[in-house]
C-alpha cells in the first residue's frame, strides 16, 4: 500500500458569510494522479486554494494532513516549502520583478534545490526549451504582458524546477490552444516521471485527461464531493455531463 | 490572516553619532554678526558679504510658514545653529582627515566608491567640506572640481563664481533660499570645459553630524558646450530628538549640446527638515536628467526645476519617494519650457506606509514661444496600508497652441492575490511584499549607477523588514 500524501477530512470552508465547501473527504497517495471534475462554480478551485492555504477562505471545520502532519493552520509559505504546489488558473503579474530573479529566489530558499548560478541557468534554459518557451521571456517581468499560454507554461516551468511532492493544477488546461495544451501535457508527464509526484488535476473538460494516466476521479457539485471512481468515470461524465449528480444532490437535500 | 507588521526603518547604517571634537559652533539663531563671522572666516570678497547681509535682511522680512504643503511646525530657527565647523582642514588625502570623520565616511562607503567608480569626491561634514579630490586624468582635461570657498580665493575662478553664483536661484525665491544665501557654507564647484566628457561621475556627500544644526551647502555646476557630466549627491545624518535643518541650493548651467545627469540618494534622519532648492537651465540641443531617491527626513519640500531655454533641449525627471511613519514628504519637480521643440518627461513613483504622507507636486509651464513642446507626466503611488496617504497635485500652464501634454496618475495597493501567489511558491509574507515593492521601484533603480541601485534596494528591504505573516 502506498503512503497517504494528502488527507482531507470533513473539510468545510467559505469566504465571509458564504459557505462554499461542505464536509470534503479526499485522500491522495504518493505517486497517484487524481482528477477533480464538476460544473462551473462547484467549488473545485476553492478546494485547491484551501488546500494551499489561501487566506481568502476560512476553514470552518475539518482538517488537512500533508505527509502525516496537520497543516490546516499553516501558512501557504510553509505548505510550499513542505512540498505542495498550486498551479494557478490565472497566474498573477508582478511588474518590475524579473522572472529569472524570481525563479532563482524560490529555488535558493529550498536547501535541497540550492545550486550554482551556472547550473541553475542551464537547468532553466533546458526546461524553457522543453516547454517551447522563448528564452527572452525568462528575462522579462513575471507574467507581465505574457499570453495565457505563456503564463501556464511558466507555471509548468516552476513546477518542474520546484519538484513538489504534490501538484494541484487548477484549470491549467483552460483557454489553451491545441499546441499549448500538448506542451503543458508534456510538462505534466515530465513532472510525473521525474519527480514521482502526486497530482490533483482540477478541470471541467476532459481533453487534457486523454493524455493522463488517471488513478481516481472525484466529482464535485455545489461544494459537495458527490462521486468517486476510477478513470472510467471520466468517460461517463463525458457522455452524460453533471446534470444527474446535480439532481441527485437536490433530491437528497 | 494576521495583519502585516512592518517595523520602523533600521537606520543603524546611517544612524551613528560622532563626538563633536573641537568643533567650532556659532550661537543658535541668526544675527548680522554671525553672517559677518562666517564670511570673514572664509576670507570672502566684499560682494559675497554684501549678498549675505542682503539675504539676511530679506530672510527676516519674509513670513515663516508657506500656506501650502507639509507643516514645518517643530522647526524653531532660534534653536538651529547655522554654522558648525569640524576641527579639520580641507584636504585631498583621507589620511589627513581626523579619525572620527574619516570613520564616518568609511562607514558610508565613500572612499571605497571613490577608488572604484568615481572621478572625484567631495565630502562635507556639518558646515565644511573636509575632503576633496579628483582624478588627475580628469583635472588634465581642464575639469575643475573644488569648493566655492576655494574658488573665491582663486583669481582665475573668482570671476566665474561671481558670474554664475545666485543667478539661477534668486534669494527672493522663498524664505529658506534667503536663509541659504545668508549663511551658506560648504560647497561644490564644478566646471566642465567645452567638449569634455567625464568618464566617471563626480560625487559630493553631505553628512550632518551636529545636533540641532543646519546644513546650507551650495552646489554650482557649469557644463560648457558639448560637455558631459554625471554628478551624484548623497546625504545622511544621525537621528536626534531635536530638529535639524537642511537648506541647500543647487544651480546647474547646461551649455548648448551638453549632457548633464544629476543623481541624488537622500536618506536624512527623520528629525530633518529638508527644504532644498535645485534648478538647472538648459541650452539648445542640450539634455538634463534628474534621478532622485528620497527616503529620509521628517518633512521635505523638494522640487528640482529645469528651464528648457534652448530650442530642441530636453529633460527627464525620474524620482522615487518612500514615506514611512512620521514622514510628510512633499516632492516633485518643475519644468519651464521656453525653447521650440523641447521635450520634458517626468516619471515618479511613491511608496507610503505606516501613516507616511506622500505628496507629488509638479508644475509644467509651456511658454508662448515653445512651439511643438511635448511634456508627459506620470505618477504612480503604492500604498502599503490604510493609515498612509498619497496625493497627486499636477499643474500645467500651457500658453502655446502647438504644445502636446499628457498626464497620468495611478494609486495602487499590493493585492492579496499577489501576496498569496508569491507565498504559495515559498516566499514569506514579508519577502513577498518586498518583492512587489522592489519591483515597483525597479524602473527607477535601473536608472541609478549599480552601487546606488543596490543601496536603494537595501533601503527598501530595511523599510520592509520585520514583516510577519
Amino acid at each position: 500500500m502506498a503512503d497517504t500524501l494528502l488527507k482531507v477530512a470533513g473539510l468545510s470552508a467559505g469566504a465571509g458569510d458564504k459557505a462554499i465547501l461542505h464536509g470534503i473527504d479526499l485522500a491522495i497517495d504518493a505517486g497517484e494522479t487524481h482528477v477533480l471534475m464538476g460544473p462551473n462554480g462547484a467549488g473545485k478551485s476553492t478546494l485547491g486554494h484551501v488546500i494551499m492555504g489561501d487566506p481568502t477562505f476560512e476553514v470552518t471545520d475539518g482538517s488537512i494532513l500533508f505527509n502525516g502532519a496537520d497543516i490546516t493552520e499553516k501558512s501557504p509559505t510553509d505548505r510550499s516549502l513542505a512540498g505542495m504546489f498550486l498551479s494557478y488558473q490565472a497566474p498573477v503579474e508582478v511588474p518590475g520583478l524579473p522572472l529569472y530573479t524570481f525563479l532563482r529566489t524560490i529555488c535558493q530558499m529550498r536547501p535541497e534545490l540550492k545550486t550554482t548560478a551556472r547550473k541553475f541557468r542551464d537547468e532553466v534554459g533546458a526546461l524553457a526549451d522543453e516547454l517551447d518557451l522563448d528564452q527572452g521571456l525568462i528575462m522579462r517581468e513575471l507574467n507581465v504582458g505574457f499570453s495565457g499560454g505563456e503564463k501556464k507554461k511558466i507555471e509548468m516551468l516552476q513546477l518542474l524546477l520546484l519538484k513538489p511532492k504534490l501538484a494541484i493544477l487548477d484549470e491549467t488546461d483552460s483557454g489553451l490552444d491545441v499546441d499549448a495544451l500538448s506542451i503543458v501535457s508534456k510538462g505534466i508527464e515530465a513532472y510525473r516521471q521525474r519527480c514521482d509526484g502526486s497530482l490533483l488535476v482540477i478541470t471541467h473538460n476532459t481533453r487534457i485527461l486523454e493524455r493522463l494516466d488517471v488513478d481516481r476521479t472525484h466529482v464535485m457539485v455545489k461544494g459537495h464531493l458527490v462521486a468517486e471512481g476510477s478513470a472510467s468515470l471520466i468517460h461517463e461524465i463525458d457522455a452524460h455531463g453533471f446534470e444527474h449528480y446535480e439532481h441527485a444532490l437536490e433530491s437528497e437535500g | 490572516m494576521a495583519r502585516t507588521q512592518v517595523q520602523d526603518i533600521n537606520q543603524s547604517l546611517y544612524d551613528f553619532v560622532m563626538p563633536e571634537v573641537g568643533a567650532e559652533r556659532y550661537a543658535d539663531g541668526l544675527t548680522p554678526d554671525i553672517v559677518r563671522a562666517i564670511s570673514k572666516k572664509k576670507h570672502e570678497p566684499a560682494w559675497m558679504l554684501e549678498m549675505r547681509l542682503q539675504a539676511l535682511e530679506l530672510y527676516q522680512s519674509m513670513e515663516m510658514a508657506p500656506n501650502w504643503g507639509a507643516s514645518i511646525e517643530g522647526l524653531n530657527m532660534d534653536h538651529i545653529s547655522t554654522y558648525v565647523a569640524p576641527n579639520a582642514k580641507r584636504t585631498n588625502s583621507w589620511d589627513d582627515v581626523p579619525d572620527e570623520i574619516k570613520e564616518t565616511f568609511e562607514r558610508l562607503g565613500i572612499p571605497e566608491a571613490e577608488r572604484e567608480t568615481l572621478a572625484g569626491v567631495g565630502a562635507q561634514y556639518d558646515s565644511e567640506i573636509v575632503y576633496h579630490n579628483m582624478r588627475e586624468s580628469v583635472a588634465d582635461q581642464g575639469v575643475i572640481y573644488t569648493t566655492i570657498e576655494d574658488a573665491l580665493t582663486d583669481p582665475e575662478l573668482e570671476p566665474i563664481v561671481h558670474k554664475y553664483f545666485g543667478k539661477l536661484l534668486p534669494m527672493i525665491e522663498h524664505k529658506f533660499s534667503a536663509l541659504h544665501y545668508a549663511v551658506w557654507s560648504g560647497s561644490s564647484f564644478v566646471y566642465v570645459p567645452a567638449g569634455v566628457t567625464l568618464p566617471f561621475p563626480l560625487q559630493s556627500y553631505f553628512r550632518l553630524n551636529a545636533q540641532g544644526a543646519g546644513q546650507f551647502e551650495h552646489t554650482l555646476i557649469i557644463v560648457e558646450e558639448g560637455g558631459n557630466l554625471h554628478f551624484i549627491e548623497g546625504c545622511s545624518a544621525p537621528k536626534y530628538n531635536v530638529a535639524n535643518l537642511h537648506a541647500g541650493a543647487v544651480e546647474i548651467f547646461v551649455g548648448d549640446g551638453a549632457h548633464m545627469r544629476y543623481s541624488t540618494i537622500e536618506n536624512w534622519s527623520k528629525n530633518m527638515f529638508n527644504l532644498n532648492t535645485k534648478r538647472s537651465t538648459v541650452g539648445k540641443d542640450a539634455h538634463m536628467e534628474w534621478v532622485s531617491g528620497s527616503f529620509g527626513s521628517h518633512v521635505s519640500y523638494l522640487y528640482p526645476s529645469t528651464i528648457l531655454a534652448g530650442d530642441n533641449s530636453d529633460c527627464e525627471f525620474t524620482g522615487i519617494t518612500f514615506a514611512g511613519a512620521t514622514q510628510d514628504l512633499d516632492t516633485g519637480c518643475k519644468v519651464t519650457m521656453n525653447g521650440k521643440n523641447t521635450n520634458a518627461s517626468i516619471n515618479t513613483k511613491s511608496i507610503s506606509k505606516d501613516g507616511g504622507i506622500n505628496t507629488f507636486r509638479s508644475s509644467v509651464i509651456i511658454g508662448p514661444h515653445a512651439e511643438n513642446a511635448r511634456a508627459s507626466v506620470s505618477c504612480q503611488s503604492l500604498m502599503l496600508d490604510d493609515m498612509s496617504r498619497s496625493d497627486t497635485i499636477p499643474a500645467m500652464d500651457v500658453r502655446c497652441a502647438s504644445a502636446s501634454v499628457g498626464h497620468e496618475a495611478t494609486i495602487g495597493r499590493i493585492s492579496d492575490d499577489t501576496v498569496f501567489y508569491l507565498m504559495s511558491r515559498g516566499c514569506s509574507e514579508g519577502e513577498a511584499r518586498t518583492m512587489v515593492v522592489n519591483g515597483f521601484a525597479n524602473p527607477i533603480s535601473k536608472e541609478l549607477p549599480m552601487e546606488y541601485a543596490v543601496e536603494m534596494n537595501n533601503l527598501i528591504k530595511l523599510e520592509m523588514e520585520g514583516a510577519i505573516g
